[in-house]
């Protein structure tokens, strides 16, 4: 019977540990919410969050385009429809692959370093020590990092998107000879501001919110040990990355039909 | 245990007999399960709020491994409580932090980074900033760790001038024999989770109490067992498991 009492055990765990990570996620909000005078704090945590993952998701962005711009050609030209590929980049990169693989990216470049932070922060005592000089961790370290994640992520996905049409152009007219007026032109009828656009939007700026969240909480709540740090570094990357694709499953058929 | 206003009080004992666990119950960073802890004659806030915040603009704390912020340049990591519970203009900022850094001889490493300071000097650094704001109690957690003698030397003139020269309340946890004796004016010793002895430094270095006298002596057995609790030795040896 050792094992019902150890699945009850890691039942309430788990339990345990989602009610943490919800009372943190209040905590996160209201700190997000006091740091917004000081805007020069998630300016900071802007660059280091946002900018520094630029050249990733950018570098991402143009092979994907690439390779939509490939697998789209080949498939369009067997109904003759190849002037449709710069729709089919197009949708797919705004309504699905910017959001989606930019968050995983961004999982794994700024949620992983935003944990080992924290962690790292916790491990020498730095978060102590600011409690003791009076000052509120949740607005000085978390909420800053909470609202720079949240405005980062739709921006990076837009950059992908962006230059992901651009790879999946170079590809269609460089390449295959595709009527560069065409690429653009049914692309510009066909993607919808708000039908492909804002509802792209939206869920970048979901999946920001949820890495940021769980990297802040895994760091703030890491082991304060090397092996701390480096096991909520793994989980931040893996719960976020599942987490993402999870939400975009239901955000779609929600936005798209079908639920 | 009574802390005495402007006397430097050290609390001692043996490793991980819960002495950096009462200065935790000092700050408000850990709940006691039992008893009250007051500071200047009011209870310690049990919650996270404005009114424990409020007490602990009047506490600094030196962590044993300095916790400065390692993001911030030597001058910003004193400045940073300024800046965090004051409206002051930069000017007087500036001054202040200056002559923090001056008390501490590390006015000419303002520019310097946390990842470059030796310990003695982080440590110095992270003094600075603790009495930044001029709180009336001070906690050091450990300070003499890992210094070489020249720092440890540096360390104990700044506690005792300190405390003397601002009117400073100072609570130092040490386990360190002979530089706790330099520095008390009162010693606590702890053990097994309860205050095993209290004295003035010559009080505690003639003690006739067991417990104490191991301590102070640095002898290896006595109350506190050299062996770890475990089964009868030739048994253990002989078991085939």
């Amino acid at each position: 019977m050792d094992w019902v009492a150890n699945l009850g055990q890691q039942v309430i765990r788990s339990v345990s540990r989602m009610g943490a990570a919800a009372l943190f996620f209040l905590q996160a909000v209201v700190g997000a919410v006091k740091c917004l005078p000081r805007f020069h704090l998630v300016i900071q945590q802007l660059y280091s969050i946002g900018v520094l993952t630029m050249l990733i998701i950018l570098v991402s962005g143009l092979f994907v385009g690439m390779v939509l711009g490939l697998q789209g050609y080949y498939q369009l030209v067997n109904f003759s429809a190849e002037s449709s590929l710069g729709l089919v980049v197009a949708l797919f990169l705004v309504r699905e692959l910017g959001p989606v693989l930019s968050a995983l990216l961004f999982a794994g470049r700024a949620g992983s370093a935003l944990t080992a932070e924290i962690g790292l922060m916790k491990a020498t005592e730095q978060i102590s020590a600011m409690e003791m000089m009076a000052v509120d961790p949740m607005q000085r370290v978390i909420g800053p990092r909470l609202i720079a994640g949240i405005i980062a992520m739709p921006l990076l996905a837009a950059m992908m998107s962006a230059v992901g049409v651009i790879g999946g152009y170079l590809i269609g007219h460089v390449q295959f000879g595709v009527d560069s007026g065409v690429y653009w032109s049914s692309m510009q009828s066909g993607v919808d501001l708000y039908d492909d656009i804002l509802n792209g939007v939206i869920k970048s700026v979901v999946f920001g919110f949820i890495v940021t969240w769980v990297a802040l909480f895994e760091g703030y709540n890491a082991t304060p040990t090397s092996e701390g740090v480096s096991r909520a570094t793994t989980r931040t990357v893996v719960t976020s990355s599942l987490a993402v694709l999870g939400v975009d499953f239901i955000l779609t058929a929600l936005m798209f039909g079908g639920l | 245990m009574i802390i005495p206003r402007g006397k430097v009080t050290v609390i001692m004992g043996p490793s991980g007999c819960g002495k950096s666990t009462l200065l935790g119950f000092f700050g408000g960073r850990l709940l006691p399960q039992k008893g009250s802890v007051k500071f200047d004659g009011q209870p310690v806030p049990r919650k996270r709020g404005v009114a424990l915040y409020k007490m602990r603009r009047n506490m600094g704390m030196l962590f044993q491994s300095s916790a400065l912020l390692t993001d911030l340049s030597v001058y910003e990591n004193v400045a940073f409580p300024l800046r965090e519970q004051t409206d002051l203009p930069e000017q007087i900022i500036r001054i202040l932090v200056l002559m923090k850094l001056e008390m501490v001889g590390l006015r000419g490493a303002r520019d310097m980074l946390p990842s470059s300071l030796s310990g003695g000097m982080a440590r110095r650094v992270a003094l600075a900033r603790a009495i930044v704001l001029d709180p009336a109690m001070i906690m050091y957690d450990e300070p003499f760790v890992g210094l070489d003698p020249i720092s440890m030397g540096v360390i104990l003139k700044l506690i005792r001038e300190l405390n003397d020269t601002l009117g400073l309340t100072s609570v130092v946890v040490t386990h360190d024999i002979h530089e706790g004796c330099a520095i008390a004016d009162y010693i606590y010793l702890l053990g097994g989770g309860k205050v095993t002895g209290h004295g003035t430094p010559d009080q505690m270095l003639n003690s006739d109490h067991a417990e104490v006298r191991q301590f102070m002596k640095g002898q290896p057995d006595g109350p506190v067992h050299f062996h770890y609790p475990a089964d009868e030795y030739l048994a253990d040896l002989g078991r085939v498991d």
